[in-house]
C-alpha cells in the first residue's frame, strides 16, 4: 500500500500548531503588549523559537513547498529578534543610562572634548583681542546675535540687559524656547560631523568667537564681573554641552577620515555608538542649561550667586563624568 | 555576538545577506530597496506633517479658548511638541519590540543591527540624529533662500543642491542601501513583512485525487523552479492562466485528458505528484534545479 500523504506535508501536519502559537503570542509581544504575557508565555516563546529554526532547517532540506518556506524564514526572523534583541524595560535603560553609558562616553570621549574646549576657548580669545582693540568688530562677529549689543550702545542698556527679569513674566516660555534652539543648533552641530569634522569646529569656533567679542565689550565698559555671573550661571552647562556635543561629532568624522585598522564601516560603527550616548546626554544638558538661563538667570539677580551656581554646576558635571569610581566597572 | 556573522553573498548585485543565529541556522535576509525605503520616509514624512498640523491647530484652538493667560503654556507645548515630532518620531517608534515607523511598518521593513546583534538605543539615536543634515539641513536652505528671494545667490543654491545630492543619494552608492545614518550607527533596514501560512496544495490532493495516476515518466518532465511557479499558479487561482499552464503541461507530458476533466484538479494533483517526486529525489541529495538540469 502506497503511503498517500507527502512527507513534507506530514512533517508540516505535526509542526504546525507550535508555528501558530509561536505567531500568535509573539503578535501579542510585538503589539506592545509585552506585559500582558504571562511568565509561562514568556519562557515559552524561546522554546517555540528554537523549534521552529529546526523546522526551518528539515523544510529548507525535505520540502518543497515555498510558501512554507517563506512562512518560516519570517517567523524565525521576527522571533529570533524578539528572543535577542533588547528587552529591558525603560526604567532599567534610562537608569542604566545615567550612572553608566553617559559618563563612560563623556570619558571615551576625551580627547575630542579637550580639542573641542581648545578650539571654543582659542576663539574666544581671538574674538576679545579683536573687539578689545577694534569695537567696530564687534558688529560683526555677533551678527544677528547682537540685539543691539555693539560699539554704539550705551553702558546703561547693556546693564539692563544683564539684570532684565523680563517682569517675571513668560520665563518658563522662553526656557523652552532656548532649550529647543540650542538642542537643535548642537545636533546638527553633532550630524555636520560626519563631513569630516569641519563645519561642527567652523560652529564651535564661532561660538567662541560670539562670546569673546561680548565678554570684550561689557569689560571695556568696565562690566566685566557682571557679564561673567550672567553668563557662567548657565553658560557653564550650556558651553559643557556644546563642546561635548562637537566631540561627538569629531569622533565620527574622525573616524570616518581615519578609520586606523579597522574597516570604515566597523570605525564609523564604534564611533556611533559613543557618540549616541554622549548626544542624549547633551540633550539633558541643554535642558538643564535652558531652565537655569530662561528662569534661574532672570530669577537671581546676584552677581555672586549666579557665580556659585554656574561654578557649582561646572564642578558637578566634571566630578560626575571624570570622577574615577570604584567598583563603577562593568 | 559582535564580530562577523554576517557575510555578504558572491553575487556582488543581490540583496540576500546572510544573518546566522548563534543556533547556527542561516535566517537570509533581503535587504530593503531603495525605493521601499524612500517610500517609507515618504509616509513617515506625511504622518509627521499631520500631525503638526494637528498640534498647530489643537495650540490655535486652545488660545482662542483660554486667551492670553494660556499663550505661554501653549507656546512651550507646541515648541515642545515640534521639538519631539522632529526629532523623537523615528527614534521612538524605531525603540519599540518592532523597530520600525509606520512608513516602514506598512512596507514590512525593519531597522538591525549590521552585526546581528542587539538594536542599542545608541545606534537609533545615531542613526536618526544624522537625518539633521541629510533632510533637514537641506531642506531649511531651501525655504531660507526661497524667503530671502532673488538676492541669495545662485552659488549657495548650488551648494544646497549639492549637499542634498551627496546625503540624499547615499543609499544608492553602495551595496548595501546604507544612508549616511546607518553607515554611521552600524545599522541596516531588512525586509520582515509577516507573511501568511497558506495551506498546503499538496495536502488533499494524496487521497482526493487519486484517479490522477502519473507515469514515472511524466513527473520527471520538470525541476524545483517549475514546481514553484505552479504552486504560485494554484495558489492566485487565476481561471485563465490555470487553463493555459494545465494545457501546457498536458502536452509536455503527454497526458490525455479525460472528457470535461477540470484544470484546477489536474495541475494540484500534478503538482502533488511532481513534488513528491522532487521531494523524494531531494532526500537522496539530488536537487534539480529546472528542467534543463539532469540530476
Amino acid at each position: 500500500m502506497k503511503d498517500l500523504a507527502l512527507k513534507s506535508h506530514r512533517f508540516r501536519m505535526e509542526r504546525e500548531q507550535d508555528w501558530r502559537r509561536l505567531e500568535r503570542l509573539l503578535g501579542k509581544a510585538e503589539g506592545g503588549r509585552a506585559r500582558r504575557l504571562s511568565d509561562d508565555e514568556l519562557l515559552e516563546i524561546p522554546v517555540l523559537y528554537r523549534a521552529c529554526l529546526s523546522s526551518l532547517s528539515v523544510a529548507r532540506a525535505t520540502s518543497l513547498d515555498a510558501n512554507l518556506i517563506d512562512y518560516l524564514e519570517g517567523l524565525a526572523t521576527r522571533a529570533y529578534f524578539f528572543v535577542y534583541g533588547a528587552r529591558t524595560n525603560v526604567l532599567d535603560r534610562v537608569t542604566r543610562f545615567f550612572r553608566h553609558d553617559w559618563p563612560a562616553a563623556a570619558r571615551a570621549l576625551w580627547r575630542e572634548t579637550a580639542a573641542a574646549a581648545a578650539i571654543l576657548l582659542i576663539s574666544a580669545i581671538v574674538g576679545y583681542l579683536l573687539v578689545a582693540n577694534d569695537p567696530d568688530w564687534c558688529g560683526a562677529l555677533m551678527g544677528g546675535m547682537g540685539q543691539g549689543r555693539d560699539a554704539t550702545a550705551t553702558t546703561a542698556f547693556l546693564r539692563k540687559i544683564l539684570y532684565d527679569d523680563h517682569g517675571g513674566q513668560g520665563l518658563s516660555g522662553f526656557a523652552t524656547m532656548l532649550f529647543v534652539h540650542n538642542s537643535q543648533v548642537s545636533i546638527l552641530a553633532f550630524a555636520l560631523g560626519f563631513a569630516f569634522c569641519l563645519p561642527t569646529a567652523l560652529l564651535t569656533a564661532q561660538n567662541g568667537l560670539v562670546l569673546g567679542a561680548l565678554l570684550a565689550l561689557y569689560v571695556s565698559r568696565g562690566l566685566g564681573l557682571e557679564v561673567g555671573g550672567w553668563l557662567i550661571i548657565h553658560g557653564a552647562t550650556e558651553l559643557f554641552a556644546c563642546v561635548l556635543g562637537a566631540s561627538a561629532g569629531f569622533r565620527i568624522g574622525w573616524a570616518v577620515m581615519f578609520p586606523g585598522a579597522r574597516s570604515r564601516l566597523d570605525a564609523a560603527r564604534e564611533a556611533g555608538r559613543v557618540a549616541g550616548a554622549a548626544m542624549v546626554g547633551v540633550v539633558v544638558m541643554l535642558l538643564i542649561a535652558g531652565i537655569l538661563e530662561g528662569i534661574g538667570r532672570q530669577l537671581i539677580q546676584l552677581d555672586l550667586a549666579r557665580y556659585a551656581i554656574g561654578t557649582g554646576m561646572l564642578t558637578l558635571w566634571l566630578a560626575y563624568f571624570y570622577m574615577p569610581r570604584p567598583g563603577a566597572r562593568r | 555576538m559582535t564580530s562577523t556573522p554576517l557575510r555578504t553573498e558572491r553575487e556582488p548585485r543581490s540583496m540576500k545577506r546572510s544573518l546566522l543565529t548563534p543556533e547556527g541556522v542561516d535566517l537570509r535576509l533581503t535587504l530593503a530597496s531603495a525605493g521601499d525605503r524612500a517610500a517609507a520616509f515618504l509616509i513617515d514624512c506625511l504622518i509627521m506633517l499631520a500631525s503638526l498640523i494637528a498640534l498647530s491647530i489643537a495650540v490655535g484652538v486652545g488660545f482662542g479658548a483660554m486667551g492670553k493667560d494660556g499663550g505661554e503654556l501653549l507656546k512651550m507645548i507646541w515648541l515642545v511638541g515640534f521639538f519631539v515630532l522632529r526629532n523623537g518620531y523615528f527614534i521612538l517608534f524605531e525603540l519599540t519590540p518592532r523597530a520600525a515607523t509606520p512608513g516602514k511598518r506598512l512596507l514590512g521593513l525593519r531597522v538591525i543591527a549590521r552585526d546581528g546583534g542587539r538594536l542599542t538605543g545608541e545606534a537609533i539615536v545615531t542613526r536618526n540624529a544624522m537625518r539633521e543634515i541629510e533632510v533637514f539641513l537641506p531642506m531649511i536652505a531651501l525655504f531660507a533662500s526661497s524667503a530671502a528671494g532673488e538676492t541669495v545667490d545662485a552659488v549657495m543654491g548650488l551648494l544646497a543642491v549639492a549637499w542634498t545630492g551627496i546625503f540624499l543619494l547615499f543609499p544608492l552608492f553602495n551595496r548595501d542601501r546604507l544612508r549616511v545614518g546607518d553607515f554611521v550607527a552600524g545599522t541596516w533596514v531588512v525586509k520582515a513583512p509577516r507573511r501568511k501560512l497558506g495551506v498546503d496544495l499538496a495536502g488533499d490532493a494524496g487521497t482526493r485525487l487519486q484517479r490522477f495516476n502519473f507515469t514515472p515518466a511524466q513527473t520527471q518532465a520538470y525541476g524545483v523552479k517549475e514546481l514553484q511557479v505552479l504552486e504560485d499558479v494554484l495558489r492566485r487561482r487565476d481561471a485563465r492562466t490555470m487553463k493555459d499552464v494545465a494545457r501546457r503541461i498536458r502536452r509536455k507530458i503527454d497526458w490525455l485528458a479525460e472528457p470535461h476533466e477540470n484544470d484546477a484538479d489536474f495541475l494540484a494533483a500534478y503538482y502533488a505528484a511532481l513534488r513528491g517526486r522532487l521531494e523524494h529525489r531531494l532526500l537522496f541529495g539530488h536537487r534539480r534545479k529546472d528542467k534543463f538540469d539532469a540530476a
